[in-house]
């Protein structure tokens, strides 16, 4: 696919995010709209994956670790046929396997359970690791939030990833700037976060993270031996005008008001 | 049953109404307090109020040292990351020396809902009862909450207070007694005896009316006090029943259900009937929080249910 008729794709994908979470009525809009073309440059880019063959072993793993974000990971699997794409209309409902937050034991194509934030990143760790060990030619991505770098957790996976050589591991960071209490600054101020994972020792790229050809530059970028850390400047809510930058649509799912003005400013015309 | 609310929001008032009265009250949350409703406290004492950003071992650790300097710290966010993620600071930061931190941990249990099990902790009572020198307890409205926090900051020694997410009505009263380690009676019966805890009273007292109408007279016995744990009281009301029912919204094992074995074991005479309504050793999911409680079998109905088994019985 090309990059152009990629744009077309993403927004197409974000409708499917509000719609799922409109039917369902829960879930995080703000989280899953700011990481669309990360994933989108993993899924359609660069990751080496088989719809076909989903537990391939010999595939990329890729980790939500912001695993909140569950609405758009769905909506792109469903696209690439892992599921068909009507299921995304159970997602969240009792008997649904699209749960609120990964489940790979329930859903095809989701490598990882998420949604106690860190642990993603870490198991990415794990995985990297075992591929070394097994002498696998796999990479691991990992996508995480800017809040979810709180973790403790997250450091102590990324001091391992650097201790161990990890040039198999890359993490995506969803830098939004916003959590659920506020900005990252209000709540608990990350400082500078390039020269913090530089210092951890990783190779480190920063690009704006709605350029899905920029992410897709990063990714193929050489690492010198060392795990990487990808940047993504990106917008909490971005494409629907209201949610942008918006703390409080970090988990609230539009009204049918809402919803409506939302698909409208995707090109989506509904009658709910 | 009047004032329906969320005893998140019941605990925020809790919260303000004790900050009000006690200037050593601090609050501690971790990038939840719109959802644990800690913000409540936020806003009328901003400089009282802490985020430690999505870190619970750092939320935990940060309220043992805010305990050791005399301070008194209810530190909250969601049950699985506050018992769960962070359980072995809680165990040796907190209680091994007997601190003084409050842990007040909301959307605990199944009604959750929609997170699904990820985010579901049906284990915070067994973690936290397994731990020496916790307290633990479990509102079953706002009224009970209140009265909860407010008794956690007269104890100097570790507390926590499971906080669930609906909306309920209060079945209690602000007279109903109120004591830590005791068990409250709020129905008397004669056939069988309805221990629950927490969201299942209010499913409890209503599977009674259902029984009544049926012949079935049955006491209903709220346990608030999950530790120290009424043994006395509970062994009393089994020799005044043909048998009883627990019923918890947590797993079967580690809870009440537990607690209340523990208590009676090698007191009951034969053919008494026990059973439980709870979590079968599984993990929640997601779907409304109604569904999943007819899902899990945690309903009124299923409650009776039980009770009838037990009532049939010659
Ligand atoms: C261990 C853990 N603590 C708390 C939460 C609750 N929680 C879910 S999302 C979130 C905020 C995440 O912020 P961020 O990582 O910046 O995500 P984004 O802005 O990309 O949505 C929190 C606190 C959680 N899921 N896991
Ligand atoms: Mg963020």
């Amino acid at each position: 696919m090309d990059i152009a008729s990629q744009t077309v794709k993403a927004r197409e994908l974000r409708a499917d995010v509000l719609t799922m979470l409109y039917k369902s009525q829960s879930g995080h809009p703000g989280g899953s709209l700011s990481c669309v073309e990360i994933l989108m440059a993993l899924y359609y880019n660069v990751a080496n994956i088989n719809p076909q063959d989903p537990h391939w072993e010999d595939r990329d793993r890729i980790v939500l670790s912001k695993g909140h974000a569950a609405p758009i990971l769905y909506a792109i699997l469903a696209d690439l046929h892992y599921f068909p794409k009507s299921d995304l209309s159970s997602f969240r409902q009792i008997d649904s396997h699209l749960q609120g937050h990964p489940d790979m034991v329930k859903t095809l194509g989701v490598d990882v359970n998420t949604g106690s934030l860190g642990q993603g990143a870490a198991i990415a760790g794990g995985m990297a690791n075992a591929a070394k060990y097994l002498k696998k030619d796999y990479q691991v991505f990992a996508i995480l939030g800017d809040g979810e770098l709180q973790e403790g957790l997250i450091w102590e996976a990324s001091m391992a990833a650097s201790h161990y050589k990890l040039d198999n591991l890359t993490f995506l960071l969803d830098h939004n700037g916003l959590q659920i209490d506020g900005t990252n600054e209000q709540v608990m101020s990350l400082g500078d976060i390039i020269a913090k994972y530089e210092a951890f020792g990783f190779s480190c790229f920063k690009v704006d993270g709605h350029d899905i050809q920029a992410i897709v530059e990063a990714l193929n970028a050489p690492t010198e031996g060392k795990p990487k850390f990808i940047c993504c400047e990106t917008v909490k809510g971005k494409g629907v005008s209201f949610m942008e930058n918006q703390a409080g649509w970090h988990g609230k799912a539009p009204n049918k008001e809402q919803y409506v003005q939302a698909m409208k400013e995707l090109g989506v015309e509904v009658n709910v | 049953m009047s004032d329906a609310k969320s005893l998140r929001v019941a605990y925020g008032e809790a919260l303000v109404e004790l900050g009000t009265k006690n200037s050593k009250v601090v609050v501690l949350d971790a990038d939840l307090a719109h959802a644990t409703m800690t913000s409540m406290f936020a806003d009328r004492y901003p400089d009282r109020f802490f985020n430690y950003g999505i870190a619970e071992q750092n939320l935990m650790s940060a309220a043992a040292g805010f305990a050791h300097s005399g301070l008194i710290p209810f530190a909250s966010t969601f049950a699985l990351f506050g018992a769960g993620r962070a359980y072995e600071i809680i165990r040796n930061a907190i209680a091994y020396n007997n601190t003084n931190v409050k842990i007040a941990c909301s959307h605990s249990g199944i009604s959750v809902g929609e997170d699904g099990g990820s985010h579901q902790s049906i284990e915070d009572i067994g973690l936290m009862r397994l731990i020496p020198n916790m307290t633990v307890l479990v509102p079953c409205d706002p009224i009970e909450m209140k009265k909860a926090i407010a008794a956690a900051a007269t104890i100097n020694g570790p507390v926590y207070i499971r906080v669930a997410r609906p909306v309920v009505s209060n079945i209690t009263t602000e007279d109903t007694q109120f004591e830590i380690g005791k068990v409250v009676t709020l129905r008397e019966g004669t056939d069988v005896a309805l221990i629950s805890t927490g969201l299942m009273t209010e499913r409890a007292l209503h599977a009674a009316l259902m029984l009544e109408k049926e012949g079935i007279s049955t006491k209903v016995v709220n346990v608030h006090s999950l530790k120290p744990f009424d043994v006395t009281t509970i062994r009393q009301i089994a020799k005044s029943v043909k048998g009883i029912v627990t019923a918890e919204e947590h797993s079967v094992i580690g809870g009440l259900a537990s607690a209340v074995s523990e208590s009676l074991v090698g007191t009951l005479p034969q053919g008494f009937g026990f059973e439980k309504v709870a979590i079968m050793d599984t993990f929640g999911k997601s779907g409304k929080p109604e569904d999943l409680f007819s899902y899990f079998h945690l309903t009124a109905e299923d409650i009776a249910n039980k009770a009838r088994s037990i009532a049939r019985r010659k």
